[in-house]
């Protein structure tokens, strides 16, 4: 019942922006095979208005998706290419992990989609303006060996 | 419960093992009259009110020890604290809500709902719904409320938004916000968060932003038995957890939870330990076990210290000498004595410790004597060596009585075998071996003490009291060690009567000194009258920082 869920769940989310689209700036690059035990998504997102941070920047977004999706949040974590960096934000850490509520199992809604959650990102990004990471970005990246759903962040900051 | 009394019955489960105990021991020294040892009471059946029926019974015994409880009512080292049981805790709970129910008019799960948002301050909850009713129950999750109970619904043409599922005759469910998803996805969000994540009193409406808070009625028909127990089990959880006075047993396995009205900011005047009904002994003020008479700072304090250099400071104090200008510990590790210092640069000699440009020509053979830098070096030197090894000196007996009180740990599971042993041995009857297990049960209740004595030592500063303080460890001390001894006897020897009288003599006297050195050391805690040195504030005691 649990992976025809999930799978079941991707399939009409992948039918849906087949049909629809996605919003402006947001492209589906490569949807994994739905129905295997771990799925992976990849998005490409783009920062819309004339924030100088993110101009003309493109950002590769990858989606996992476990079993037990939507009940559990997927893991979203910013991938790393060669013309595709890793964005400056006091939020995401220059390994690509992000830090935000919606994407732990506090803040995390069934309701919410990959298409809903790629616009939760993209919206963050256009509000910020501190061209900076995290405090504490290297002593993180150099020590984190947990999965990001196993990290337990503290989301104190609503102000970016 | 009434608090007072049970904190008399409380206080009668200490006092009625020990001077059953003494009384026992006393009459057959003295008459020689066929021993009745004493029976294997549970230690903790009287903080049970059901029990005291018990009491009134005619019992010679019981009656002898009420009487002498009257006398030694007050004592200060025992705190008053109530032990719940589940079924206990469950009937706090539900008093509470039909209270509210009764009150405010509301459904009982509303009520419960309320109580648990309001963290079972029943007394905020009625002001605040009084003052704004509407704010309230939005801030709880119950706007709009209805009196339509929670059902499963078959809608036609209705889509799960979670699983996407449309199929006709599709179970759903929605709370009174509306959201409405399929039975399927509901029961799969549920066991997440009541399995998965202990989520319980506060489990919200799945849809995203919708604050809506889950009721002990729906969920009745959205989960399966084995979950509604573990939700209940939470629900339990949140009520004693949002209790300020409530704790949970930390015994492994053990469901009670224990009351005591002792505050955070009574905890430099008073060492609250309780004892629950497992038997397990441990500190309501802070998460180690029983550590009477220290305070819990103290404690913390001492632990710190243990975990941090008692071992390395051993090795240091034999191998080690400080350079005398930065202090930094240095190991010699080969080579001449002249000495540069890796982190100051400070040049000596290792022999003398002075001032190596003092040397002179006399490079690389130390024979001055009386050098000024080099005895104001050996000052501080000793000075250091002595704050050492008066810590070692303390961590050493602390650490003795940890590994010894370790030992009679395992003493205590062969006794039970030794009390089967000597039973077919000597003939004497399950009961009349029972001083056994008094006598190991006292142990190491004593040595758990005595431990603790040492810690609280090391931070006292000497004046006429810790006179009295040492003497009354010493004489503890002697006690816990003299039955220690008689109490590893080989079976043999332990069937003889007179050492059975003598074990339960000593055990009686044991029991008799630790309250007596507990009596000192907390009544002059809560009177402020210790003086602690070092950086350990207690409050007003701590007046000076002064080394003996």
């Amino acid at each position: 019942m649990a992976t025809n869920m999930s799978a079941k769940r991707l399939m009409k989310e992948l039918g849906k922006i087949n049909n629809d689209g996605l919003p402006p700036g947001i492209e589906l690059v490569q949807s994994g095979s739905a129905g295997s035990e771990l799925s992976d998504w990849l998005f490409d997102i783009r920062v819309l208005d004339e924030n100088p941070i993110y101009k003309d920047g493109v950002y590769r977004l990858k989606f996992r998706f476990s079993k037990s999706y939507p009940i559990e949040p997927p893991e979203v974590t910013f991938e790393k290419q060669t013309d595709r960096p890793i964005p400056i934000h006091p939020h995401i850490y220059s390994n690509g992990i992000i830090c935000l509520d919606l994407l732990g199992s506090q803040g995390w809604s069934p309701v919410q989609s990959a298409q809903s959650v790629c616009m939760s990102i993209q919206s963050m990004l256009t509000s910020n303006t501190k061209n900076e990471r995290p405090p504490g970005d290297e002593e993180f990246v150099r020590g984190n060996t947990l999965r990001p759903r196993d990290i337990e962040f503290l989301y104190h900051d609503n102000t970016v | 419960m009434d608090s007072e009394e049970d904190f008399m019955s409380q206080m009668s489960s200490d006092d009625e093992n020990m001077n059953y105990d003494s009384g026992d021991a006393l009459s057959d020294a003295d008459g020689m009259s066929d021993p009745i040892p004493p029976q294997g009471m549970p230690p903790s059946a009287n903080i049970y009110p059901d029990f005291d029926e018990d009491y009134d019974q005619p019992d010679p015994d019981f009656d002898l020890t009420s009487k002498d409880l009257e006398k030694t009512k007050k004592q200060a080292h025992i705190v008053p604290f109530n032990v719940y049981d589940p079924a206990d805790i469950q009937k706090q709970q539900d008093g509470m809500i039909n209270e509210v129910n009764m009150i405010l008019d509301m459904t009982k799960e509303d009520a419960a709902i309320m109580l648990r948002y309001f963290k079972w301050n029943k007394e905020r909850l009625l002001e605040d719904y009084m003052d704004r009713p509407e704010h309230v129950l939005e801030a709880a999750g119950l706007n709009t409320t209805t009196a339509k109970p929670p059902k499963l619904e078959t809608i036609p043409g209705f889509m799960c938004d979670i699983c996407c599922e449309d199929d006709d005759g599709l179970e759903s469910f929605a709370l009174k916000c509306g959201h409405r998803y399929c039975v399927d996805c509901y029961r799969q969000y549920l066991k997440q968060k009541i399995k998965d994540e202990g989520e319980a009193a506060r489990i919200q409406c799945p849809s995203d932003g919708c604050g809506r808070i889950l009721d002990s009625k729906s969920l009745d028909i959205l989960v399966t038995s084995d979950l509604v127990e573990r939700y209940n089990e939470l629900l339990h959880r949140t009520y004693v957890e949002n209790k300020d006075n409530y704790k949970w047993c930390p015994a492994p396995d053990c469901p009670n939870a224990i009351e005591c009205g002792v505050k955070k900011n009574q905890l430099n005047q008073i060492v609250p330990t309780v004892e629950c009904h497992c038997g397990n002994r441990f500190c309501f003020g802070c998460p180690n076990p029983d550590h009477q008479p220290a305070p819990c700072e103290l404690v913390k304090k001492w632990l710190k210290k243990c975990a941090d250099d008692s071992e390395t400071a051993n090795w240091i104090s034999a191998n080690t000498k400080e350079c005398p200008k930065c202090q930094s510990t240095i190991e010699k590790n080969g080579g001449c004595n002249h000495m540069t210092c890796r982190k100051c640069k400070y040049e000596f000699c290792w022999m003398c410790m002075g001032l190596w440009s003092e040397h002179g020509t006399s490079w690389y053979n130390c024979n001055r004597f009386e050098e000024r830098s080099g005895s104001d070096a050996r000052d501080a030197q000793a000075k250091s060596r002595v704050s050492l090894e008066r810590y070692l000196h303390y961590y050493n007996r602390y650490a003795n009585h940890e590994q010894s009180a370790r030992l009679d740990k395992d003493i205590a599971l062969k006794t039970e075998k030794k009390m089967v042993q000597l039973q077919s041995a000597s003939g004497m009857s399950w009961i009349e071996v029972q001083y056994l297990n008094s006598a190991s049960q006292s142990l190491q209740t004593c040595r758990q003490t005595l431990k603790w004595t040492y810690a609280f030592a090391f931070y006292l500063q000497r004046n006429n009291l810790t006179e009295i303080f040492e003497d009354n460890q010493k004489d503890l001390e002697m006690a816990v060690e003299n039955l220690s001894e008689m109490f590893e006897k080989p079976i043999v020897e332990l069937s003889d009567q007179k050492l059975k009288v003598d074990i339960m003599d000593k055990t009686a006297y044991c029991n008799k000194r630790r309250v007596i050195l507990l009596e000192d050391t907390a009544n002059n805690l809560a009177q402020g009258k210790w003086l602690f040195n070092g950086d350990l504030n207690m409050g007003s005691s701590s007046s000076g920082t002064s080394r003996r």
